[in-house]
């Protein structure tokens, strides 16, 4: 399903060796090792390699200097807004977004004008992802058609296309049968469904999460209950169909808990946690930040705490970012009638490497749940540094510290609650198939 | 001494102090309104204006009175709401004002923290006059003025809150007022219309008028919104005036001198009978007067501060 990307590669060499660096593959190799690539795929990843190199300019030698070594990241959720919404971001823009924080494969939301609910949009959007030439551009199709809730979508033509999950992200799918439905159908493609946990009737207008903060600021609240009556319903539907629902962005404990169960009774589901929800709170929201605002929203320090259980015991799979960029005059309007969302590409990574200082997840685990963990749930051929796979690589110094600084993003939008803190872990350098995509050595 | 900030966005971040600065200056601006000449030239060649984005006449028009008492110079500027939703910000709006050399900007709007956002973005002195559910500062300092007025204090009070407080940003401002003050304060509604953890503001939760109203000093009726019917918050203005209204029987159960506070206006027979907003225990209309008063104070204490430093920076 995925197709080299046509450019040429930068380098005028087929052969580049990685060397110097740590390489952490998850699962498979963790420590010193160079990492040999030879037209645009892993040969040998080991030290001392075995694989006789010539000793010659022929050789292009990108020195990791002790840095970190891994398989480019993954993201199971973004919106790169193209086609409909281009002044918050292109597909171009985003995938040079996602290239400078890491990430090398990339799967965007239909959430698009028109709704991806066509091979037409699909196509379209491949094509402008191997045009840009940066991340590799992964699909995710619509459940319904202009995800109104109402009727399927064309899922075997999506899938077709080269969509690699279906979604109606943004728009809940409300109808119950019809999510049964879907599922169902999709078994036929072997692709998982992924939902956007929230019921819009318990939403009902909210815009922040519901408790002592919205009262205090008089701002309409979001019930946990709205994301977590929805997780609910869509483990029942897992377990009725059978069928690998994934669940997004969790933000609560319940959620947490409910998915818990439900793997200790072999349900086909997983999730995903976006790095927002585990490193801030409801509190982030008190000067009326519209940067902070997202959907589901910032909860509380207890649900921050669960999640990072989930992602310790395993019941949370994934590291998602959510990438959602908006322009500045959209975040510029009054919190409630802000768009929700924030971009998230160039800030996961670090904000996922505090866990690792924390002590919560090795730097193993949260490797793993960038790259080898969410390739393996959409059945995507990436996520690893195994030879014979797209060398696909990013290259980080784990220690080095920078101060997040939003006019600098790679994205077209700049909406981020993190602008100005000091974080640690930087993206020196990111390959896609061999090719030096982003370099800030 | 001044009022040392540059805005008032909420009670939350006013002091005691300041709560009872400005009731006093108040108190003394109040008979200005009683002369024949109902003027005084603090505020004159100072520019107010009045910014609403939702419509209103009594607040609107409290502050022009109020401002034209000191000698200002008023204008009223009502965008519709519209054209936010068009995508001219709040800010767009309010900068080419202040580039008109407004000094203080009265500003009403359905967004919660717009006042807190318009005020960090200009230097004219920012007054709320209401963000969406969020705070009502110059209401809760008038109901105090009228309380203390009426009752001679506000400490140690039990005032009672009745009706939508989850909707309401008088009654947030009240309690953040009441509570600051030292009065015992009752919240009473349908559970649907009380916010999440309203206990953690220092309150007692009832759910039936009568239990919340034995022994009071002060009852505040909130207006009921007849379009929270829509959203399942209550089953029919009918029930909701059975069980709320604040009825002559009623009002039995409360202290022999408790008074009857409403931010107006009225709706007659389902939150308040006729018969008790007419009685003798009504001070709606004071509290009418005594806004000009208070709103008179705090246009003054905000001109003439020395150093400003801006509410929550």
């Amino acid at each position: 399903m995925v197709k080299e990307t046509s450019q040429k590669p930068a380098t005028s060499s087929n052969t580049i060796l990685i060397q110097g660096g740590i390489v952490i593959d998850p699962g498979r190799v963790n420590g010193r090792a160079d990492v040999l690539i030879q037209h645009g795929k892993i040969v040998e990843v080991g030290f001392p390699l075995k694989t006789p190199i010539r000793q010659d300019s022929s050789v292009i030698i990108l020195e990791a200097n002790g840095w970190i070594v891994a398989p480019g990241l993954v993201d199971l959720h973004c919106h790169l807004r193209e086609p409909g919404f281009e002044y918050k971001e292109t597909i171009a823009t985003g995938a040079a977004s996602a290239v400078a924080g890491g990430f090398t494969s990339i799967c965007c939301m239909p959430n698009t004008q028109p709704v991806n609910d066509n091979e037409s949009i699909t196509k379209f959007m491949l094509a402008k992802g191997e045009e840009a030439g940066k991340a590799r551009v992964f699909p995710i199709g619509a459940i319904t058609r202009k995800s109104e809730g109402e009727e399927l979508a064309d899922i075997g033509e999506l899938v077709d296309a080269g969509c690699v999950a279906i979604s109606d992200d943004g728009r809940p799918v409300m109808n119950s049968l019809v999510m049964r439905r879907a599922l169902e159908y999709a078994k036929a493609f072997g692709i998982p469904v992924v939902d956007h946990c929230e019921d819009l009737h318990l939403t009902d207008g909210g815009c922040m999460n519901e408790g002592i903060v919205s009262t205090e600021l008089g701002m309409p609240g979001i019930p946990d209950a709205s994301e977590e009556v929805m997780v609910a319903r869509n483990l029942a539907l897992a377990d009725l169909t059978g069928v690998h629902v994934h669940l997004a962005h969790l933000s609560t404990a319940r959620s947490v808990e409910l998915v818990r169960h439900a793997k200790g009774q072999g349900l086909p589901v997983s999730a995903e946690v976006c790095p927002h929800h585990f490193s801030i709170t409801e509190e982030a929201v008190r000067c009326y930040n519209s940067n902070a605002k997202m959907n589901p929203p910032l909860r509380t320090d207890e649900d921050v705490q669960a999640l990072k259980q989930g992602l310790v015991d395993g019941t949370i799979d994934v590291i998602a970012t959510d990438h959602a960029p908006h322009a500045l005059q959209e975040k510029q309007l009054e919190f409630d009638t802000a768009p929700f969302g924030i971009v998230g590409f160039e800030t996961a990574l670090p904000l996922t490497l505090r866990l690792v200082d924390d002590g919560v997840l090795s730097l193993e685990q949260a490797i793993d749940k960038l790259t080898r963990a969410p390739a393996q749930l959409f059945h995507l051929p990436v996520g690893s540094l195994q030879p014979g796979k797209s060398a696909d690589v990013v290259v980080f110094d784990p220690k080095e510290e920078w101060v997040v600084d939003p006019t600098q993003f790679h994205s077209k939008s700049q909406n981020t609650p993190f602008g100005g803190w000091t974080v640690k872990g930087k993206v020196k350098m990111t390959l896609v198939g061999g090719r030096v995509v982003y370099d800030a050595r | 001494m001044g009022l040392q900030r540059k805005d008032l966005l909420t009670i939350a971040a006013l002091t005691v102090d300041e709560i009872q600065l400005i009731l006093t200056t108040a108190e003394s601006l109040k008979e200005v309104g009683g002369r024949d000449i109902k003027k005084v030239p603090a505020l004159r060649g100072k520019t107010v204006v009045n910014l609403f984005f939702e419509p209103s006449t009594r607040t609107r028009t409290s502050f022009e009175l109020a401002a034209k008492r000191l000698s200002a110079d008023v204008i009223n500027f009502s965008p519709s709401t519209s054209s936010i939703v068009k995508g001219e910000t709040l800010i767009d709006t309010a900068r080419n004002i202040e580039s008109m050399q407004a000094d203080i900007i009265v500003l009403r709007h359905p967004s919660p923290g717009a006042a807190e956002n318009l005020a960090r973005s200009v230097r004219s002195s920012v007054i709320n006059a209401g963000d969406g559910w969020h705070e009502h500062p110059t209401q809760a300092l008038l109901d105090m003025f009228t309380i203390k007025e009426k009752k001679g204090r506000v400490e140690g009070l039990t005032v009672v809150i009745v009706g939508d407080v989850a909707h309401s940003r008088v009654a947030r401002s009240n309690i953040l007022a009441l509570t600051k003050l030292g009065a015992e304060v009752r919240v009473v509604a349908p559970p649907t219309m009380l916010p999440d953890s309203i206990e953690h503001f220092g309150v007692t939760v009832f759910y039936r008028l009568d239990d919340a109203l034995i022994g009071a000093d002060v009852i505040i009726m909130l207006r009921l919104q007849r379009e929270r019917l829509s959203r399942a918050l209550l089953p029919s203005i009918r029930e909701y005036a059975k069980l709320f209204c604040l009825t002559p029987e009623r009002l039995n159960l409360a202290k022999p001198e408790a008074i009857v506070m409403h931010p107006g206006p009225l709706n007659r027979g389902v939150e308040i009978s006729p018969s008790v907003a007419d009685s003798v225990a009504a001070v709606i209309l004071d509290q009418v007067t005594n806004g000009v008063s208070v709103r008179m104070a705090l246009m003054y204490l905000l001109s003439g501060s020395g150093e400003r430093s801006t509410l929550n920076e």
